[in-house]
């Protein structure tokens, strides 16, 4: 179909570019941004007047919990969130129920979520047998079953021997290993440790959890070479240590979660088990060194780190709470609200949520790797047009995805989130329409 | 924003759950221990009731075992004339895969008017009492290691009983505080009724420094932590810790942290010697110590049972 996004503002944070320009699609790719041909015959016009038009947001952790909860419908509702938070290409863990360690299983993923055709899904295939840490996948077979990349999700390898083979057999091929850096011994407590933790008697993880993994994580790719992509960073020193290796040339991209960017222990409040997050929430030193982190690029991406969670899985006591957050709506609005609020601005916000995380994907996007994340005429037509001046209350019931927690619910934060997605488009295709009026706001 | 006031207190500022010491004001705290004074004499009498919840149902809910807190919990209620319901669930619905609010929302539709909770997880009676329904009281029993706040007071009134006025005090906390609730309600609570020095002592597996934060004197050293103390509070070292990653033996923690009468010397001569009970003797605490002149174990005891018929009646005159 042809389609015609007309009055937009189109910022694009790879080329620069900051300019009112129309921009045609057909066949689903962008076939001019600009000196639209007279003859371009619309079928389709979408009103961007006021709206920026953006590259589809592009999300680094976002958990469907599928295979699993199929019964639950979780892919159609997730993936239907994930358009509707301007998320075009989203990466999910493998941490699956069964983990996503055979071929067979990431085919059926990747056809189930082409047939909804709402957001291109990317997994990441176990980087060992059932995230056991102890025998090595079929990494190649699950390359070409459509993995972008290794990972142990939430199981760290404490054996090291293991952790340096599979970094080595992985850098054989060229894959790029997804490690969130966290001691599997001190990284047994659900709250930061820290004078809030100490004070509600929650058990800890302390600081150290993060840089012990951190420092072996980065010893081993010295020695192997491998390409690795550090999850969701959680301190200041884990920041910092980050920033070292980058200097030294180590090839290691890394990210931080929308929860550990705008949040800390003091969230927790009367232990709200909205704040059971992993990472756990840490100091606002912490977040500060975070947010710095993802302004001067130590930090390549902000992620969403959903995981949608039942009701009957989040009221419980907090350390018996399962840890996460819905977070596929609010990327976009978070990544926004941070751009403003630390000066980074609209371009750098931006950046984050699309070209940053494309690069992290690197050549395992394969020919999307040209255009996705950027708008480039020729390239893909994946877009965010969104209303930048839009404020909307997160109320958790609205959200599109079954799980109705999130940390940022406006009852709690009493702020309203900028950035109401008017349009989302896959592919050329419109994945997600909202209303055109701004009632939201 | 609604869901950070302090969730044990309604508009008014007047008391409708116990679920921590934290943030009370003082004028709550003092109101207790004052009305607790006015039941002592009620289990003085020959027939030790009064009728305050007549007609009132008291539900035990100990998700986690106690025999000593329920049952001076059940002896508080009866006193005010309750009828008490003693719910052993640890060893009921739960183990019956039955969730902690399902079995919350059972127990409210039968007409339930205070629940009384005692839990292994920190924070469970906040989550009770965000989802009871508004007419019922929830009292923290003990939650995790988290708070036990009327050990608190009972502490605070056994204090001030023998010593009348918190403002010149020095206080010893002793032994294993990183897992204790009673160690923090009574640091929140001192704290609150200004007490002069609050000093937290154990070896570092067992007393965090983040403690410092909480007002508190952190010290690693026995004579450091109770030289010229007015109070000192031994806490229950459990067994499950007394070898292993945080001690290696009882033995050598007695050594170390345990209250002999030598080392008691180093305390003011008037110092009077706490413990929330049970007491392991040998380990934290010397026989000849806990049966001495300065020791108010067994008043603690007395005073628990005021206190909670204090707090039961008061929370139960409040309204959400």
């Amino acid at each position: 179909m042809n389609i015609l996004v007309q009055g937009g503002r189109v910022v694009d944070p790879r080329s620069g570019r900051d300019e009112h320009a129309d921009v045609a699609i057909a066949a689903g790719r962008i076939v001019a941004i600009g000196g639209v041909p007279a003859d371009f015959a619309a079928e389709r016009r979408i009103d961007a007047t006021g709206c920026v038009v953006a590259p589809g947001l592009v999300d680094l952790a976002a958990r469907l919990r599928e295979p699993g909860l199929e019964h639950e419908g979780m892919l159609e509702s997730e993936l239907a969130a994930a358009a509707a938070g301007g998320v075009t290409s989203l990466v999910c863990p493998p941490d699956t129920d069964p983990a996503l360690d055979e071929p067979g299983l990431v085919e059926m993923l990747k056809f189930r979520a082409r047939k909804l055709s709402r957001c291109r899904l990317f997994p990441l295939g176990a980087l060992t047998r059932g995230l056991g840490g102890e025998v090595l996948t079929e990494m190649a077979e699950l390359t070409e079953a459509g993995c972008v990349g290794f990972s142990q999700a939430e199981h760290a390898i404490d054996n090291t021997m293991m952790l340096m083979r599979a970094l080595q057999y992985a850098s054989t091929y060229g894959y790029t290993v997804w490690l969130r850096p966290q001691d599997r011994w001190l990284g047994q407590g659900v709250a930061a440790s820290g004078p809030i933790a100490t004070r509600l008697g929650l058990t800890g993880v302390p600081v150290a959890a993060e840089t012990i993994a951190l420092q072996t994580i980065l010893e081993l790719v010295r020695v192997t070479g491998a390409r690795v992509h550090l999850c969701r960073l959680s301190s200041a020193a884990g920041v910092a240590a980050v920033r070292a290796a980058k200097a030294e040339g180590l090839p290691v991209t890394a990210d931080v979660s929308i929860n550990s960017l705008h949040l800390c222990d003091v969230d927790i409040g009367y232990f709200n088990p909205d704040m059971r997050l992993v990472p756990p929430l840490r100091s606002a030193r912490d977040r500060d060194a975070l947010q710095a982190g993802l302004a001067d690029g130590t930090l390549d991406a902000l992620v969403s780190d959903h995981l949608p969670v039942r009701h009957d899985e989040k009221a419980l006591p907090f350390a018996e709470a399962l840890p996460g957050a819905s977070g596929l709506e609010l990327l976009l609005g978070l990544a926004l609200a941070w751009g403003e609020a630390s000066g980074a601005g609209l371009q750098r916000a931006l950046a984050v949520v699309t070209q940053g995380p494309v690069q992290v994907l690197g050549t395992a996007l394969g020919s999307l790797a040209a255009s996705a994340g950027a708008l480039v005429a020729g390239g893909v037509a994946d877009l965010c047009v969104f209303d930048p001046d839009a404020r909307w209350p997160v109320q958790p019931d609205a959200l599109r995805s079954q799980g109705k927690h999130t940390p940022f619910a406006f009852a709690h934060s009493g702020t309203a989130l900028p950035g109401r997605v008017r349009a989302t488009l896959v592919a050329g295709t419109v994945a997600f329409e909202g209303p055109a009026d701004s009632a939201a706001a | 924003m609604l869901s950070r006031r302090n969730p044990q207190l309604n508009t008014h500022g007047e008391l409708i759950h116990l679920l921590s010491i934290e943030g009370l004001p003082k004028a709550v705290v003092t109101q207790i221990l004052d009305t607790a004074g006015t039941f002592l004499s009620v289990n003085d009498r020959d027939v030790k009731k009064v009728p305050l919840l007549r007609g009132k149902s008291v539900f035990n809910l100990f998700f986690e075992n106690s025999t000593r807190t329920r049952t001076t919990f059940e002896i508080a209620a009866k006193r005010l004339s309750a009828d008490v319901i003693n719910l052993d669930i640890a060893r009921s619905s739960t183990a019956k895969g039955e969730s902690l609010l399902d079995t919350i929302a059972n127990l409210s539709a039968m007409q339930a008017d205070m629940f009384v909770v005692r839990h292994s997880e920190s924070g469970a009676p906040y989550l009770i009492a965000q989802h009871c329904a508004p007419h019922v009281h929830v009292v923290n029993a003990g939650d995790g290691r988290h708070a036990h706040p009327t050990q608190g007071l009972l502490d605070m009134y056994t204090i001030r009983h023998f010593k009348q006025d918190f403002s010149g005090l020095v206080v010893a906390v002793v032994g294993d505080i990183v897992h204790s609730r009673v160690a923090r309600s009574d640091i929140h609570a001192l704290s609150i009724l200004g007490a002069a020095e609050i000093r937290a002592v154990g070896p570092k597996t067992l007393v965090p420094g983040d403690l410092r934060e909480m007002g508190v004197r952190v010290c690693h050293d026995m004579g450091e932590g109770i030289r010229d103390a007015d109070v000192i509070i031994m806490l229950r070292l459990q067994n499950e810790r007394m070898s292993g990653a945080m001690l290696p033996s009882a033995g050598e923690f007695f050594k170390s942290f345990g209250l002999t009468a030598e080392k008691l010397a180093l305390a003011r001569p008037d110092a009077i010697v706490m413990h929330p009970g049970p007491i392991n003797r040998g380990v934290e605490i010397a026989s000849e110590v806990a049966d001495g002149r300065a020791s108010v174990i067994l008043p603690q005891v007395t005073f628990g049972i005021a206190v909670r018929m204090a707090v039961m009646s008061i929370i139960a005159g409040n309204e959400a």
